[in-house]
């Protein structure tokens, strides 16, 4: 990849000729003078509609925005295709948040000032969501987040940041922490990315472990931006029945690598989240130790042989092959378990905006309340990964997990979450906020 | 864990990070020492020695023992060359003023991260270790190529001291380093050998990188972190001191790695980032410096 730096020698500083520029400023002046004629002629039926995408194009969450930003595209390709929302086309506007969350902010501003954006969307990282939702809220544009933290259904945010694409980690844990107890074992061990979404992990996994008789005995928080992590190993206590990992960041691979190299084959039973290996091939140099261990997955990245036809169709749109790899590039794993959210978010987008009747930015309350009043997602294109419950209150949608078994060099789904094992009592009610 | 078998651990681990630390900072202490510069882009040199590295292995597709020397030598080669260049159309318009140095250094840095970017993209992608061996202690299990690396990288260091004490291009360095002025009445090349030790200085990061990069991973933005102890060693040690240099690099890799251990890795940045601002009170120069920071 590097050689194609190489600069190109011959070319003109810059490719605008004195020709070129004269015929510009001409159009320019032209279009001036009659500013009615292009523009506006059909802006009321066929102006697109702006979704703002918030992208972790750069820093530690680059991996996973590469794949939310295919998986964006093909659905509103998607949309398009089937005649847009409300009869006008989708266009997505993606900025790079770097996953900093004060870049975060600063872009969700640019998306209701600059680039007059209808929504804000897409931002994965719980510390970007964090950064960026009150700035959302204080420009009253709605933020639709694929993030997975605990942070919109706590009540922390706003009436204008709804998760209605992706469950959250309090849900996800605690339909995990069952299975866990009766199947792996009562002592766990946890290590997390020390910021809120680890802190979510730590939090509410306790918490259900402890309602399952079980007990966290050891909790490890690892920064994400953390490049060796044996040294984290040995703070493992003593009497470990199960290892329970969850680790973001470009330091993954090593992570689990460096788990194989510390616990050889006397480890104990593993239960970790896919989030630390996503983006990663399980079959790596290193990863072998991991055959038999268990992965939470939000949607199986390997085609299961129960998996729907919708699943399929979704696969296919976005190019991901049955072994969760780009069609591409086999080499170019996906962030199957996690991207399927930004695919249902923009598709509830849609129904939102079609039942809100939305025109145009005025008319951002209305859909923030057609939002909130949907409720059964039933499993369909529009929500490959499966049927879902929103719960217009806490703004936070509940759906099915699963659980993976490392087995052949495949994940195979060995036990699937009904829904209502992810539902907790409500924090928050959001629709008392003014809007 | 008992302490005996943990203390091990966290010496082994401290040792593996001072075998890659005391390479990167000895280059940028030769790059001060002799050129008086403080090349702010010493963490990109190391990144992209690791990013070239990966990219030889992955074009090369041999085995991963061949596709590793490869990498171990045309990495350095190819970011020396990257330096030179940067040496010749930067630092010599400068004439290697200080402070404009420090500035298009900076700029060096970021432009190379984002070309890095743009081009190898925002992944971390890993090289396959050369030896696939396991130690396995009664304690716990440690990689055999994590100690390979502590011995290659003294192996260097030895072969750095040695060219440098006794060869006539060391000379010439050390030459350059007392007094550059009179080294050019005694018609010593000075403008080739700041050309020279500025590649060798960034060659000795991406050896660090290479050396490291099937430990951890390639990635964009893996310099700062390496960068960041550089500087710290290179200032505790004294500025232009090699012996300096290693020695604080023993210190600190080995001091972060028990503290990281036993402690958290936070506190072992504090402790580190404290001891220079005692040195630099207590001892201006540091440990063994000649001139004042």
């Amino acid at each position: 990849m590097v050689e194609s730096v190489r600069p190109k020698r011959k070319q003109p500083v810059s490719g605008v000729t004195r020709r070129k520029a004269l015929v510009g400023l001409g159009g320019a002046a032209v279009s001036g003078v009659l500013p009615g004629f292009v523009r506006y002629a059909q802006a009321q039926s066929s102006a697109p509609i702006k979704i703002g995408f918030q992208v972790h194009r750069t820093g530690i969450g680059a991996s996973y925005g590469r794949w939310y930003d295919r998986t964006t595209k093909a659905a509103a390709l998607l949309i398009n295709e089937s005649g847009g929302i409300n009869g006008r086309p989708v266009e997505i506007i993606a900025e790079d948040d770097g996953t900093d969350p004060k870049r975060g902010a600063e872009v969700v501003e640019k998306f209701a000032t600059q680039h007059g954006a209808d929504v804000a969307f897409g931002t994965l990282f719980s510390h970007v969501v964090i950064g960026s939702a009150p700035r959302a809220g204080e420009l009253k544009i709605p933020y639709f987040v694929v993030s997975e933290g605990h942070h919109v259904a706590s009540g922390m945010l706003n009436r204008y940041t709804l998760q209605p694409g992706i469950t959250d980690v309090k849900s996800q844990v605690q339909s995990m922490a069952p299975w866990v107890a009766a199947n792996l074992g009562k002592k766990v061990t946890m290590i997390y990315p020390d910021f809120a979404f680890g802190h979510d992990h730590r939090d509410y996994f306790s918490a259900a472990m402890a309602a399952q008789g079980g007990e966290v005995i050891g909790k490890i928080a690892i920064p994400p931006t953390e490049s060796s992590f044996f040294k984290y190993f040995p703070k493992i206590p003593r009497g470990t029945d199960v290892l329970y990992h969850v680790m973001v960041g470009p330091g993954v691979l090593t992570f689990v690598k460096e788990m194989g190299e510390f616990f050889g084959s006397k480890r104990p039973e593993i239960f970790g989240f896919i989030d630390s290996l996503e983006a990663v091939n399980i079959n790596s140099p290193g990863l072998e130790f991991l055959e038999g261990s268990y992965f939470w997955e939000g949607n199986p990245r390997y085609a299961q042989a129960q998996s729907t036809k919708f699943d399929a169709f979704y696969r296919a749109k976005v190019g991901v092959d049955a072994t969760g790899a780009s069609v591409n590039d086999p080499k170019d794993i996906s962030t199957y378990a996690h991207m399927f959210g930004c695919w249902e978010t923009l598709h509830v987008i849609k129904q939102g905006m079609e039942s809100a009747g939305y025109r145009g930015p005025g008319d951002r309350a209305k859909l923030i309340e057609a939002v909130e009043s949907i409720t059964d997602m039933a499993a369909s294109q529009a929500h490959p990964q499966g049927a879902k419950l929103f719960n217009g209150k806490t703004h936070q949608v509940f759906g099915h997990q699963y659980i993976s078994q490392v087995g052949g060099g495949k994940l195979n789904v060995v036990h699937r979450t009904a829904i209502e094992d992810g539902f907790y009592k409500d924090e928050v009610d959001y629709t008392s906020q003014p809007l | 864990m008992d302490f005996g078998p943990y203390f091990l651990l966290a010496t082994l681990e401290g040792a593996v990070g001072a075998a890659v630390l005391a390479l990167t900072a000895l280059g940028l202490s030769l790059v001060f020492g002799v050129m008086r510069i403080v090349n702010v882009a010493h963490g990109a040199f190391f990144m992209l020695g690791a990013i070239i590295a990966w990219w030889v292995a992955d074009t090369l597709g041999a085995g991963p023992m061949l596709s590793f020397l490869a990498a171990l030598i045309i990495s350095p080669l190819a970011v020396g060359a990257v330096a030179v260049l940067a040496e010749r159309l930067i630092l010599r318009r400068l004439n290697y003023n200080p402070e404009s140095t420090i500035v298009a250094t900076i700029g060096l840095l970021y432009v190379i991260e984002q070309v890095a970017l743009m081009t190898y993209g925002p992944d971390a992608r890993p090289v396959v270790a050369p030896i696939d061996f396991r130690v396995q202690l009664p304690w716990f299990g440690y990689s055999g190529y994590k100690l390979l690396v502590i011995a290659a990288s003294i192996v260097v260091m030895l072969a750095v001291w040695w060219g440098l004490t006794r060869t006539r291009i060391g000379l010439m360095m050390r030459a350059t380093q007392f007094d550059s002025e009179t080294a050019r009445a005694f018609a010593i090349p000075v403008d080739r050998v700041y050309g020279g030790v500025f590649a060798f200085g960034a060659m000795l990061a991406a050896i660090g990188a290479v050396l490291v990069v099937p430990i951890q991973q390639a990635h964009y933005l893996m310099g700062n972190d390496p960068l960041l102890l550089s500087f710290i060693v290179v200032i505790i040690g004294g500025l232009g001191s090699l012996r300096g240099t290693v020695l604080a690099a023993v210190i600190i890799g080995l001091s972060d790695g028990i503290i990281s251990v036993f402690f958290s890795p936070t506190l072992a940045k504090i402790i580190a980032t404290l001891v220079v601002a005692m040195i630099l009170v207590i001892r201006p120069k540091g440990l063994f410096g000649t001139q004042s920071a």
